[in-house]
């Protein structure tokens, strides 16, 4: 019989849509090592934020988002979900009320799809139905269909399949926290793409904090509200929005992180609409046309293939509604970096 | 010394075949019994150390040593205690069954995955939860194989079990070996010796199927 888990997490439980999670002088030192793996971190995460957490091979990432469900414990700091320290809480019944994925997927073998998926409900007393039902549920919003995959065992699905079971999984009990390490990490980079894209649609609806892994840059623009860029020792160089760690970089090293074609990564981030958009007469027309509802980025992909000087942008019902050229791309960036601290939304 | 002469033989069977059946039944009964309680306590010993390095070494490095002690001298060790027939029998057994038995259920429970440990504890599992749903089930053809292995040494050593007047089909053996010369010597040990064979092989064939069928789909190759 599972035991009453006390109200602290009862609190935190009820709150699905999100929690905050904050983040207080946390440090980690493994025994034996000189060096801490995390020192001193301090972060706030908002009800309903994606953080995405990047930064090279070792800087602890991984060390820093497992303190948050006590995988690991830190050796000094705090680390409260919703206002309650975590510290004091039960570590397993905190754990059901927090999501987590890891990069190895570790989905259990010997258990069906059906049977992952049910862990975290059946460890929380849902009754037979109430599972079935989520259980149905989950695999259709990740795009599996239940009837074809509930029955099936790890081992009979598709590395991609998996990743998206071990999602489903981890949001079973509609926890308000989600911890992901690299959660697209073994797949292929369209199978990624598309579970990047999957995956943005699922957290519009559902809200939840998300702690999010991954050392793929691009993969943090894509997804995050804000990136925190890491260095060394879990050290924060940046804590910002995709849009302005690209315009405005805080340093050298959050630069080099970026890469070459920040521009380009930006232009990922701003839809067509943004631009001022030129007469449709401008447009030299054709059949290439670029829709109200991409992004510039699209529209430079389009520009570059077709090499005409501009092209026509179109509504849904597709209607022109003018026109989109280099130098108008070129504007839109202009603009954003004369006002790095403006907050750019998601795409 | 008499010669072999098959049609003797088929006489001799006719004539004993209760007799002989009793020990089939007999030898089954004890190998059965040692097993079960090789089996629970084998588990059990594998579950408490197997993450603990000292105790797992300890553990196995003894039941490795009570593997070499000889079989005769072993029951022989067990006589003073606690006397003849069944009971030595089964301790002797269950000695020898232990090593293959909690061997294979430390391997088996090491073996587990750390990500699926990891996912497992991250998802709210307490420790005996994770051993219990997770480990164990993720072990059991492993654990079944040492088992396995366990039933093939005990159905052997059982026939030695008659030197300290235990049960099954080493009766016979012994009192062929005792009469050499006499009319039934030879039809006496090579009945024991046969019996002891076909059992273990009929015993290895119920294995594969036990295991088929308490292994999940998937885990099967
Ligand atoms: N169990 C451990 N014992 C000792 N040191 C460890 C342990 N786990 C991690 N470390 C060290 O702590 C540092 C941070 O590790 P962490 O796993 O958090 O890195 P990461 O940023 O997740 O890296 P990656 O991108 O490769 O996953 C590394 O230097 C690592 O060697
Ligand atoms: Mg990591």
């Amino acid at each position: 019989m599972p035991k009453t888990p006390d109200t602290a997490i009862i609190q935190i439980a009820r709150n699905t849509s999100g929690a905050r999670i904050v983040l207080d002088h946390v440090t980690k030192s493994y025994a034996n090592q000189p060096v801490a793996a995390v020192e001193d971190f301090s972060m706030t995460a908002e009800p309903g934020e994606l953080i995405m957490f990047v930064g090279p091979s070792g800087c602890g990432k991984t060390t820093t988002m497992k303190m948050i469900n006590r995988i690991i414990e830190p050796t000094s700091g705090s680390i409260s979900i919703d206002g309650r320290d975590v510290l004091s809480l039960n570590p397993h019944e905190l754990r059901r009320h927090i999501g987590y994925v890891i990069q190895q997927i570790g989905l259990f073998p010997h258990m069906t799809i059906a049977e992952n998926i049910a862990v975290v409900p059946k460890l929380l007393g849902w009754s037979k139905n109430a599972i079935g039902d989520r259980i149905d549920e989950l695999l259709t919003t990740v795009e599996l269909n239940p009837r074809d995959f509930a029955h099936r065992y790890p081992k009979q699905l598709s590395g991609g399949q998996q990743q998206r079971v071990g999602v489903a999984r981890a949001l079973a009990a509609d926890p308000p926290v989600m911890l992901m390490d690299e959660p697209f990490g073994a797949t292929d980079p369209i199978t990624r793409e598309k579970l990047q894209a999957e995956f943005l649609r699922l957290q519009d609806s559902l809200g939840k904090t998300i702690i999010f892994v991954t050392h793929d840059f691009d993969e943090a623009v894509r997804l995050g509200d804000r990136i925190a860029v890491l260095s060394d020792r879990s050290q924060i160089e940046q804590f910002d929005t995709p849009a302005n760690i690209l315009a405005s970089p805080a340093n050298d090293y959050v630069a080099s992180f970026i890469g070459h074609g920040a521009a380009i990564k930006r232009l990922t981030l701003i839809p067509v609409t943004d631009a001022v958009l030129g007469p449709v007469s401008e447009s030299s027309g054709g059949p290439i046309t670029v829709c109200d509802t991409d992004t510039l980025r699209d529209a430079l992909d389009s520009l570059v293939l077709t090499g005409l000087a501009a092209l026509t942008v179109v509504d849904e019902a597709r209607r022109p509604i003018g026109s989109i050229s280099v130098d108008r791309i070129s504007a839109v960036l202009g603009a954003d970096v004369a006002t790095p601290t403006v907050q750019a939304s998601r795409p | 010394m008499t010669g072999f002469d098959f049609s003797r033989l088929l006489h001799f069977w006719s004539q004993r075949w209760p007799d002989i059946l009793g020990l089939i039944v007999e030898h089954i009964a004890v190998v059965a019994i040692s097993l079960l309680i090789a089996m629970v306590v084998g588990v059990g010993i594998g579950m408490l150390v197997w993450n603990r390095p000292i105790p797992r070494s300890v553990v196995i490095a003894a039941a490795g040593v009570a593997l070499t002690i000889p079989s005769l001298a072993m029951l022989a060790l067990l006589i003073p205690t606690f006397g003849l027939g069944w009971t030595p029998t089964v301790i002797a057994l269950v000695m020898y069954s232990l090593l293959p038995i909690v061997r294979n259920t430390v391997v088996g429970l090491r073996e587990v995955p750390p990500a699926v440990m990891e996912s497992a504890t991250g998802m709210g599992m307490n420790q005996f939860s994770v051993l219990l749903r997770i480990q164990l089930p993720i072990a059991w053809p492993i654990i079944l194989t040492g088992v396995r292995v366990a039933a093939q040494l005990t159905i052997g050593i059982a026939a030695i079990a008659a030197y300290v007047a235990g049960p099954g089909l080493g009766s016979y053996i012994f009192q062929g070996l005792s009469s050499l010369g006499s009319v039934n010597a030879l039809n006496f040990a090579l009945t024991g010796t046969l019996g002891v064979v076909i059992l273990a092989l009929l015993v290895d064939a119920l294995f594969v199927t036990i295991t088929r069928y308490t292994t999940s789909r998937g885990l099967r190759a």
